[in-house]
């Protein structure tokens, strides 16, 4: 594994290999799995989740979203970071490259 | 208990299971003499064929279960573990093998990275190999699974590193986790040994004294700082002296199902040694109508059926009064309080016995084998 990883804009954050994030059709829910461990993600996790594809920036993600949302780019930049950052620390992001 | 009426997993609230342990097989190279397997192992003869584990995976996946953890025994002594994997993963299941590795080899392990398997958890007996072969019952055991890691790394799939604890080998707890960091884990999974079955029959050779254990557990924090980011490491905290039990399995059949190698549907991998208790079968009932109806699920299902101190303790839906299967083992009935539990009648005298064990030259082991037989009925 890498060293701690400290998200920023410019960061392209995937999923490690043996994290999959997917949607449970019987549950009607999405999760982050990996082994012995099995996250709900709320939805504003899972909007910015679905962005994540191993190509995509930070802030090119904070920039979907604050479109598609209509909300400063500020704010979600900063939520961004925040909520991948707490992924990071689990186990459940990394960097791309 | 015909003249109580059992509720249902409906009537709990409660949602369907989320992860499977599949026992594929209770056959294994090792004989770890903690094993979690129960005293009677399965024979091969009855263990459920390829085409019945497809249809419990069918049948998970349309409940909405998510994960599924392969394993034993030792998983990959069965030759269709491959055609069982890629189904699994067809599937959608989060697919993970638990494994003692020794009968793995690249090519098959290349193979199974090739059919989607999503992760492999790989059990070590110690740090160095004497120790770890003596533990395990199996020559050359230690210095396989040390190549095994490396193929598993070298096909590219995420491991973690199994290390059951106990007093003949805590006090390599550092080289543990060194040993995974070596290994590029991603994480690695430290446990204590759980008093039932086999175990229970060896637990005066492993129970450690309360010293080792609060020196464990510095250990962990420390290293849990230090490699934050790095590996995960995953603690289960040693049930004897804590304060409260681990809530354990996140209650009785809340969350998992745990199926024997012969299909029997369980709420745990220990279940089975609690006598009275009559299990389901895959070959004759659907996953659906087990997890709903299951006496032996229901019997301690929400919190009903406690006794006091549990009926009235404002922590009964946190830890759910422990683990039935070790009530059971300790006190001879499984709806007593956990003796984990520092308020149940029992604890000061298993806490005294067990730091009384710890103290003596731990006995001879009694490996895990085929047909032992035993004096006392346990
Ligand atoms: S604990 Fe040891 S004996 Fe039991 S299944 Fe695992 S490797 Fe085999
Ligand atoms: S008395 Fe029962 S419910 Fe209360 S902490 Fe102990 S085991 Fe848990």
């Amino acid at each position: 594994m890498t060293d701690i990883l400290k998200i920023n804009e410019s960061i392209v954050p995937k999923f490690p290999k043996h994290v999959r994030f997917r949607f449970n059709k019987p549950r009607k829910e999405w999760v982050i799995l990996a082994p012995e461990r099995l996250v709900k993600m709320d939805p504003i996790a899972v909007e910015i989740l679905q962005l994540v594809d191993g190509e995509k920036t930070v802030k090119i993600i904070a920039n979907e979203l604050s479109k598609k949302f209509n909300a400063p780019l500020e704010t979600i930049l900063d939520d961004v970071i925040e909520m991948l950052q707490d992924l990071s620390d689990k186990g459940f992001i990394e960097e791309n490259g | 208990m015909d003249d109580v009426k059992l509720k249902k997993a409906s009537e709990h609230g409660i949602q369907p299971p989320l992860a499977l342990l599949a026992e594929l097989s209770h056959r294994c190279p090792l004989q770890c003499p903690y094993c979690s397997n129960p005293v009677q192992l399965e024979k091969k003869t009855g263990e459920l064929t390829t085409e019945e584990w497809k249809s419990v995976i069918d049948q998970a996946v349309e409940i909405g279960m998510h994960q599924i953890h392969l394993s034993g025994g030792e998983p990959t002594v069965r030759h269709d573990l491959e055609d069982i994997v890629g189904h699994c993963t067809k599937k959608g299941l989060y697919t993970n093998l638990i494994t003692s590795g020794v009968l793995l080899n690249p090519d098959r392990l290349k193979k199974l990275e090739e059919l989607g398997l999503e992760h492999v958890q790989l059990s070590f007996q110690d740090t160095e190999s004497e120790n770890a072969d003596r533990i395990g019952g199996f020559k050359g055991g230690h210095e396989k699974k040390l190549e095994v890691a490396k193929w598993v790394r070298d096909v590219d799939l995420p491991l973690t590193c199994n290390c059951v604890v106990h007093r003949q080998n805590i006090d390599n707890l550092e080289n543990f986790i060194q040993m995974a960091l070596d290994l590029d884990a991603e994480r690695v999974e430290i446990a204590q040994v759980q008093y039932y079955g086999w175990a229970l029959k060896n637990r005066a050779a492993f129970i450690p004294t309360p010293d080792q254990l609060d020196h464990a557990t510095e250990i962990v924090e420390k290293a849990r700082v230090d490699l934050k980011g790095k590996l995960v490491i995953d603690y289960v905290i040693p049930d004897y002296y804590a304060k409260h039990p681990k809530n354990c399995m996140g209650g009785w059949g809340r969350r998992f199902l745990n199926m024997n190698p012969k299909g029997d549907v369980l709420p745990c991998h220990a279940a089975e040694t609690i006598p009275h208790l009559k299990f389901d079968n895959v070959r004759e009932k659907s996953l659906k109508w087990i997890w709903e109806n299951s006496e032996a699920f229901n019997i301690y299902r929400g919190t009903d059926w406690m006794p006091d101190p549990c009926k009235t303790c404002d922590r009964k839906e946190i830890d759910w009064g422990g683990c039935r299967c070790q009530a059971m083992a300790l006190t001879g009935d499984a709806k007593n309080t956990d003796p984990a539990c520092s308020l149940s009648p029992l604890h000061q005298e298993i806490f005294s016995m067990a730091a009384d064990e710890a103290k003596r030259p731990p006995p001879e082991f009694i490996y895990r084998r085929y047909g032992v037989r035993f004096n006392s009925p346990t």
